[in-house]
């Protein structure tokens, strides 16, 4: 009996080779590293105000913006969409702009020591006029966050298509929706912190930090300071998970590799939770207004958003602030086949911690915008949201979209019918139906999506970044002992990237993936690049390792052809040994890298010493796309919202390894499920941050999270050379918006509605109350 | 010696999980610890003259099986599961939890409804204080700084005593935002004895007399049930925090309170 199964690597769940190291508790983490000097920041405990007076306690060595007039504030830059840049100085120089902004760095011999130094740091602020709230920020009159932004609009975009006006006007209805969702904290397990080291032979320090962009980290920091890019070396360790948090650059980093020259010493800081929920980057907190015209038949002809995202008082390098609200912009219609679209889009300024990617960027909250508008469009239509669905979703390629965006070979409905088939729609409506005679309430909720993933340097030079991302290098060295080493300038942080990796050159040049080691995050020893970050590595550093392993196995025919006089062309490479096809003449790999360094006088000239080979992949992107649906219950009297199933059909083409995407896509469904339902950034009135604790900021834990349900459709795009897609993010885009429908649905009964995130038992108990109908 | 230096700030550390915390994040900074884990008369847990008694140092997790037979061990077993995780029931006490008195405290709450007999020592003397009159607030007590909370006496039900417990919390272990401990006995076809005792909902865990009385002697069906937890949502004097709201805490008291009773009726 055979199975059909793959016949190389890629496509098989193999273990991560990054885990016997990280379950033994070997894993090198920033904060392992011991440090002569701790520093520990002094915050802002007001979110707006001029300090008047820093009192400095004595014998204690403080920093102060006073002491840093060398270096620079952080000031990316955005040359579209009337973008004011802005700067964030490393330490608040004369006025605080949020809870939680470093006012000054205190330097201690330990912890503790340096923790009741910065308590006994006092700070003195002339409170200002603080706004918080987004909508109030646009008011007239509201306080200026940063005086060159005349109404707290630091960037805007507009986009309406020719076909807009018309299909509006010819719609048969339009249906609206409000979507609120709250402020998030990505929360990774591994808070950040840094540990930079001055080597006095040298002149350079060494920082290393818990990021997911070494290279990116380097060139700001020595751009900040003044410095060339080569008196600095950044190395990403073991990091525990980033989410985007640790895409964007703190302005922590800057501080202690100027402390660090400044002391010519080694200086670490490691950042408490408290501190990260209070200031480390935000996301989310955006306010979405849809309206979608339909046509008789259920078709949507227009959609018209206005996106407010509050970005916070500053902008984040490298991408700025207006990512969230440019890519609503861009990318709101989703799936949906629509010709007539219009959107305003505005980053606003406020007094609370900054804005940064987290996982989905935006697309959480554009996706759930637009599939609670199916889902209404749905009820208005007396049809199953599924139905409207399969009247609108893209079905033919590539598609080119309203907003002119490619959409490469998908699965829009395939996917949806495979979730409709496996969650078995019909056996569930009759047991709702039957729930609601027994007082109970169930709901089933459906989002399908598309992600757009693996941007390459088009997509983000349509931005108009001034850092603009896109390609990947990979480098490829094989050295005289036969051990492959491949150095890429992604820099994983949990994705398994190098067991993929592995997968992908394994299969080019015949050698097994546990004899190919990743090297990552050491901007010494990779080439460089951007990072880990938009669900662009497997893609991205995956072509470049495709290319780059393709080069090395070319190199390798000819080293075999020579040394067994043979045709390159006749040399087949496979478990570690070259033979000629169709013989019995073959040799260890080993020997073709002995002779390739050490006996190059066997190859007449014709090769070049060693085996080392680089590779750099650009693609223009690519969409994955699934459709995600959740069954729950919604206990009426406590607005308890209890998941009972979770199934997920995606499409993120080629998988390479199966147990890696499925760990991928269901701790994205959890974020999404806490997003949806459980995790919220709370201020008050005064910009104080209320959820300072795990206690009050809540994750799910493994009881919060049901049995999810993983079905794969593997849609062969030749968008990649490697034919896979993104799949970092998936999770996250999806789940909220299948949530939040599966919650209306369950309370529909009662004529209540709710379009706000995370819908709390408190939330669903008023949108209950308001309705005051019985079911 | 915490007569010695309670005047200095000194503090009792039984189970830390409360009050290591509280040092974590700076709000406590006690001068001296007095840590009195292995003292082996803290840790009795035993019956003696129809009441449990439960000593400084015994743990939650001591509950996780019934300590003892009959409708009492069996409160207790279905209440400790609401406490935390199970890490933090290893460690934390019954007693700490009476001591620090955080408002959402399930101990509190059981302490509250079944009439607790709380003992305090010093070297002044020995006191019993019922626990009617030693929640005086947030996390405040009718202790003094020099008292050490020795044992707790929870009176042993009677074999026909039902009780019925309930508590909504936003995930698994976390701290009630509102819970109903009810305890009764049915006579001839009417609630008899009635105890309601509503935890996490005010500053302190009560008896809600209101909802006792909309319950005492009559049958106990579901417009009688849904009367009692009506008038306890209408007793209370809500907190109100990022979780909840007034009319929240009140619709949350409402069905803790209607579920406990039927779960105590069943």
């Amino acid at each position: 009996m055979s199975v059909a199964g793959p016949t190389g690597w890629v496509g098989r769940s193999i273990r991560r080779l990054e885990d016997p190291a990280l379950i033994a508790g070997r894993g090198r983490f920033t904060a392992d590293l011991p440090a002569a000097h701790r520093v520990r920041f002094v915050r802002s405990q007001h979110a707006a105000g001029r300090i008047a007076n820093i009192a400095t306690p004595p014998g204690v060595l403080v920093i102060t913006a006073a002491d840093l007039k060398d270096v620079k504030p952080i000031r990316p830059m955005l040359h579209k969409f009337d973008y004011v840049p802005i700067g964030q100085p490393v330490l608040a120089t004369d006025r605080v702009r949020f809870v939680g902004e470093a006012i000054a760095a205190v330097v201690a011999a330990d912890e503790a020591a340096a923790e009741d130094a910065a308590d006994a740091v006092e700070v003195e602020i002339a409170p200002a006029d603080a706004v918080i709230d987004a909508q109030a920020a646009l008011a007239d009159g509201a306080p200026r966050v940063h005086d060159e932004v005349a109404g707290n609009v630091i960037v805007k975009g507009l986009i309406e298509t020719p076909e807009f006006a018309a299909a509006r006007a010819g719609a048969d209805r339009l249906v609206r929706v409000a979507l609120r969702s709250g402020r998030q904290n990505a929360t990774p397990l591994e808070t950040r912190g840094g540990h930079a080291a001055y080597d006095p032979t040298s002149g350079r320090v060494t920082l290393t930090c818990a990021t997911q962009t070494p290279h990116l980290t380097r060139t700001a920091i020595a751009d900040l300071l003044g410095l060339p890019e080569a008196q600095l070396r950044v190395i990403a360790p073991d990091v525990g998970g980033g989410f985007g948090q640790k895409m964007s650059l703190p302005p922590e980093y800057v501080l202690l590799v100027w402390l660090a020259r400044k002391l010519q010493s080694s200086v670490a800081w490691s950042e408490d939770r408290r501190e990260n929920l209070i200031a480390a980057f935000h996301s989310r907190d955006q306010h979405i207004t849809l309206e979608g015209g339909f046509d008789r038949d259920g078709k949507l002809v227009s959609l018209s958003a206005d996106v407010t995202a509050n970005i916070g008082a500053y902008s984040c390098f490298p991408t700025t602030c207006a990512v969230e609200p440019l890519m609503a912009m861009a990318e709101l219609p989703g799936p949906y086949d629509v010709r007539g679209y219009r959107c305003s889009a505005r980053g606003v300024l406020t007094h609370t911690c900054p804005m940064a990617p987290y996982r989905g960027v935006s697309r959480p909250v554009i996706t759930c915008a637009i599939e609670r508008l199916m889902d209404r469009a749905a009820a208005s239509f007396g049809m199953e949201p599924s139905e409207l669905r399969r009247r609108n979703l893209i079905d033919r390629f590539p598609y080119v979209s309203a907003t002119g965006l490619t959409f490469d070979e998908a699965s829009y409905i395939e996917t949806m019918e495979l979730a409709v088939k496996h969650i078995d729609l019909a056996q569930f409506r009759a047991r709702q139906k039957q729930a609601r005679n027994e007082v109970r309430y169930l709901g089933i909720g459906f989002c399908t999506f598309s992600e757009r993933t693996g941007y390459g340097t088009p997509a983000f030079a349509a931005r108009g970044m001034e850092i603009t991302p896109g390609w990947e290098t990979v480098e490829i060295v094989i050295d005289p002992s036969g051990f492959v080493e491949a150095r890429i300038g992604s820099s994983p942080h949990g994705q398994g990237l190098r067991t993929t990796l592995a997968q992908i050159i394994a299969d080019e040049i015949g050698v097994e993936p546990r004899l190919i080691r990743v090297v990552h995050g050491d901007t010494d020893r990779t080439p460089y690049g951007f990072g880990t970050f938009a669900s662009r590595s497997l893609v991205i550093a995956g072509g470049a390792s495709l290319l780059a392993a393709r080069k090395v196995r070319v190199k390798l025919a000819k080293i075999a052809g020579h040394l067994l006089e043979a045709s390159a062309d006749d040399i087949v490479l496979e478990a570690g040994v070259a033979k000629v096809a169709g013989t019995d003449r073959a040799l260890p790999i080993e020997s073709l890298a002995r002779a390739a360094y050490h006996q190059l006088h066997r190859f007449r000239d014709e090769i070049e010493p060693g085996i080392a080979e680089s590779a750099t992949y650009d693609p223009p992107g690519t969409f994955a796309n699934a459709c995600h649906v959740a069954i729950v219950e919604v206990d009426p009297e406590t607005g308890r919202v209890t998941l009972e199933k979770f199934l997920a059909a995606e499409d993120a083409g080629r998988i390479i390894n199966p147990m890696i995407v499925d760990g991928q896509i269901h701790g994205g469904i959890a974020q999404g499920i806490a997003n949806a339902l459980l995790e919220e950034i709370v201020y008050d009135a005064t910009g104080n941050v209320l959820t300072t604790t795990l206690a009050d900021f809540l994750p799910p834990t493994a009881r919060e999270i049901p049995p999810i349900e993983l079905h794969h459709l593997e849609t062969m795009s030749e968008a990649t050379i490697t034919r896979a897609k993104g799949v970092g993010e998936g999770g996250a885009i999806g789940a909220p918006a299948a949530v939040l429908n599966a919650v209306n649905d369950a309370i529909a009964p009662f004529g209540a509605e709710i379009n706000e995130m995370p819908a709390t038992p408190r939330r669903i108990r008023a949108a209950l109350r308001a309705a005051e109908k019985r079911p | 010696m915490l007569g010695e230096y309670a005047a200095e700030d000194g503090r009792i550390l039984a189970g830390g999980q409360s009050l290591v915390p509280t040092m974590a994040f700076r709000l406590a900074k006690p001068a001296h610890l007095i840590d009195i884990n292995g003292i082996a008369a803290l840790e009795k847990l035993n019956v003696e003259n129809g009441s449990l008694s439960i000593g400084a140092c015994v743990r939650h997790a001591a509950f996780h099986r019934p300590a003892l037979a009959g409708p009492l061990g069996a409160l207790l077993t279905t209440v400790v599961h609401h406490i935390a995780h199970y890490p933090i029931r290893l460690r934390g006490t019954f007693c700490g939890s009476l001591a620090h008195a955080d408002p959402a405290s399930e101990w509190c709450l059981v302490a509250a409804t079944v009439g607790a007999d709380i003992t305090a020592i010093s070297t002044r003397g020995t006191r019993t204080i019922a626990a009617a009159d030693f929640f005086a607030g947030i996390m405040t007590t009718a202790l003094a700084e020099d008292e050490l909370l020795a044992r707790v006496n929870l009176p042993v039900l009677s074999r026909d005593t039902r009780f019925g417990f309930c508590e909504f919390s936003r995930r698994a272990g976390d701290y009630a935002i509102a819970m109903t401990l009810a305890t009764l006995r049915l006579e001839g076809g009417a609630i008899v004895d009635p105890r309601v005792g509503v935890g996490g909902a005010e500053a302190f865990p009560r008896r809600i007399p209101e909802a006792e009385a909309a319950l005492a002697g009559r049958a106990p069906n579901e417009a009688v049930l849904r009367a009692a937890a009506d008038a306890a949502a209408h007793a209370i004097d809500p907190l109100e925090d990022i979780q909840a709201d007034a009319a929240y805490r009140r619709d949350l008291v409402r069905a803790m309170t209607r579920r406990a009773l039927a779960r105590a009726c069943a």
